[in-house]
């Protein structure tokens, strides 16, 4: 019975999740007390679970990688999956506040995985308040990429200190960051743009990449391809503002 | 969130204004030479080099405190105290005159503050979870504020901050939260400019952190923070790495859990610690228990493990808040409350001292009695308002006490269809047309 319901979920043909089974509300209220399981601390986030193929549970030699990239809200998780198959010996993570988007990528990943076997292993998702909890989930220095594309723009100024880049949860993506690497972010809302490159200018741990260094990044023309943002507004001919920089260590 | 709490919907429906109350604090000048305990709005100084009761004098135009303070310590050298709580207003009292050399407006209300061990910061943590801070500046001794608007430094992401805490040598500052995070932060050379670089944290708790001390031996300087939280642990933990030393679990290790009343499956909240200066050993103060429960550290092992409890018998005296020089072989310690619900008398504040850790291998602790204390009846007179207490008073104060400590750091959980109510009787709604 219970089978039946969960795959009339899926597409018939490609087995992947009909996006119209997983609409939510466009916005969550990021300071919100939270009602979902966190890892206390990094050790306990479980590895095998988000990625059997490189952590089977049996094995006695796992292996010790540990999570690379950070796509922070990962909305349908369209980054994540180009990225998947561009760094295959990568793992990511798409961390995502709202929780019927987070089924919905689950079931992505898990058709993906499905139907091309042996790929998408490198990938998973989680349902957490990144604004509240990224050093549960990862150690000091541990990543080298963070992606911000298209977050929530809360226009009013009392709302500002909802937006997921502020000068001081700078300090902590700084702090999860290894020296050298890059967060990047994205949006098509002007004034957001710019609030978020003077959030990344203004702070001493972090440094812009040149115009030569933005045109070898192969990620950095995916962050408004690949995902299903980036998608909406090029269709619709909008704008896109980005901002990349790098973590360096401060100069004292 | 943290204004969450204070949102007039409880689950019955009724508010729960009047029923904000305030803990008693105490704070002990680190050459003996004051102690200080705040009691709602009210700061009361006695003044132990003197041997009289200290009055405050604030010759600026800024009020006294109007509402309940939350925090108050002095600096390092005991030259500086800050006074700070509920009505966002930060003080700063030279402890020479006992006058105000400034105060600090804040847009949120005040949950935590510290001195930074020169003496040239002021730290205050806000209800959002910013710690903010202000300059001073010493001249021929006396020490002045630089600019009375506060600069934010770090930030605990909506968290409410328990507790701040400078690392001996002052390069870091520890501060706590109700997610039983705590962050530990390179104190920068510019504080103004704000404090950037984290330099790890101290995950492992699993229930609001609430006090932090540091614990350190001759041969090393720079000590090992210790935590106590609502778990009912006291935690160990090494600063330069983060990593979690040791674990204490003090209420089990105590056997307190039979002794007492298991109501709500309450668990035994550690309330405050307080390291002995120059011993191993950490005193303990857990939600309703009457006494004190004795931890010793071995900091060469690296491990903290329980040695006594010394129970307070006589009266109902359960203390929330703990204070020790660092002369003097003398633990204070305090249990009161801004306003009793029902009762004729506005507030109770009780002050006790225990003594005798420095020869603790030869025997227990000794409480004093009141005569036995320093400054003695005019002290007691001073910080407690009264000499003599009801036995009544303290029953309904220690109640009082924990619904207003749960209320202060427990986070409230609330059903689904709860929650839904909650939603849709916003108040932030009214804003959105």
């Amino acid at each position: 019975m219970v089978d039946k319901e969960t795959k009339t979920t899926l597409n018939k043909t490609t087995g992947l999740p009909r996006k119209r089974f997983y609409r939510a509300r466009a916005h969550s209220n990021p300071l919100s007390d939270s009602h979902f399981p966190i890892p206390l601390f990094p050790s306990q986030f479980d590895y095998s679970q988000h990625y059997p193929h490189f952590f089977p549970a049996s094995s006695e030699n796992a292996s010790n990688k540990k999570i690379q990239f950070a796509d922070i809200g990962c909305g349908f998780g369209g980054l994540l999956v180009s990225l998947s198959t561009l760094f295959p010996d990568t793992l990511m993570i798409g961390m995502e506040i709202r929780d019927k988007v987070t089924e919905y990528v689950k079931e992505r990943i898990l058709g993906l995985r499905a139907t091309n076997p042996g790929q998408y292993q490198n990938v998973s998702v989680v349902r957490t308040n990144s604004m509240k909890y990224i050093p549960n989930y990862f150690e000091k220095g541990q990543l080298t990429k963070m992606f911000f594309l298209f977050p929530d723009p809360h226009f009013k100024e009392k709302n500002h200190r909802r937006r997921v880049i502020s000068p001081h949860l700078l300090d902590e993506y700084a702090y999860a960051l290894a020296v050298g690497g890059i967060i990047y972010t994205m949006t098509d809302v002007e004034e957001l743009g710019e609030w978020m490159k003077g959030c990344l200018e203004d702070h001493p741990m972090f440094e812009t990449l040149t115009e030569e260094e933005l045109k070898a990044d192969p990620v950095v023309k995916l962050l408004s391809s690949a995902t299903e943002e980036g998608q909406k507004v090029a269709r619709n001919g909008g704008q896109t503002f980005r901002a990349v920089y790098r973590r360096i260590t401060p100069s004292q | 969130m943290a204004e969450a709490a204070d949102t007039p919907m409880e689950e019955g429906g009724e508010s729960t204004k009047e029923l904000e109350v305030a803990p008693a604090l105490i704070a002990v000048n680190p050459s003996q030479q004051s102690v200080v305990v705040a009691v709602g709005s009210d700061l009361r100084v006695y003044d132990l080099r003197e041997g009289c009761a200290a009055s405050l004098v604030d010759e600026s135009d800024k009020s006294f405190h109007k509402d309940s303070i939350r925090a108050i310590r002095y600096g390092v050298n005991g030259k500086l105290l800050v006074s700070a709580g509920d009505d966002k207003l930060v003080k700063i009292w030279s402890t020479d005159s006992w006058h105000c050399i400034g105060t600090v407006s804040c847009e949120k209300r005040v949950s935590a503050a510290a001195i930074s061990n020169d003496g040239h910061y002021v730290c205050f943590a806000d209800k959002f979870g910013v710690v903010w801070v202000v300059n001073l500046e010493e001249k021929d001794g006396t020490f002045s504020l630089v600019n009375e608007k506060a600069a934010p430094m770090l930030s605990h992401y909506c968290s409410i901050i328990t507790s701040l805490e400078f690392s001996p040598s002052g390069c870091y500052i520890v501060s706590a939260d109700r997610d039983y995070k705590i962050r530990v932060t390179v104190m920068p050379k510019r504080p103004l400019n704000g404090a950037h670089e984290i330099h790890c944290f101290c995950l492992g708790h699993s229930e609001f952190v609430s006090c932090l001390d540091f614990i350190s031996s001759p041969d090393f300087q720079e000590g090992y923070l210790v935590s106590g939280s609502g778990d009912s642990t006291v935690r160990l933990w090494d600063i330069m790495s983060g990593s979690l030393l040791d674990t204490c679990e003090v209420g089990a290790k105590a056997g307190l859990i039979d002794s007492i009343e298991r109501e709500e499956e309450q668990f035994c909240a550690v309330t405050d610690l307080c390291v002995v200066p120059n011993s191993t050993l950490i005193a303990v103060a857990i939600q309703s228990f009457k006494g004190i429960v004795l931890l010793s550290c071995n900091v060469s092992a690296k491990s903290v493990s329980f040695t006594k409890v010394v129970s307070i018998t006589g009266e109902t005296f359960s203390p929330t808040c703990l204070g020790m020089s660092s002369s003097e072989d003398l633990l204070w310690m305090v249990m009161g409350i801004s306003k009793l619900p029902g009762l004729d008398c506005s507030s109770l504040v009780r002050v006790r001292a225990m003594s005798g850790f420095k020869r603790i291998s030869e025997g227990e602790p000794i409480m004093l009695e009141d005569n036995e204390m320093p400054g003695g009846q005019k002290l007691l007179e001073k910080l407690q308002g009264s000499v003599s207490i009801e036995e009544s008073v303290y029953v309904a104060a220690s109640e009082a006490l924990k619904k207003a400590m749960s209320k202060l750091l427990i986070k409230k959980h609330y059903s689904v269809e709860n929650r839904e109510t909650r939603k849709r009787t916003r108040n932030d709604k009214k804003f959105k047309q």
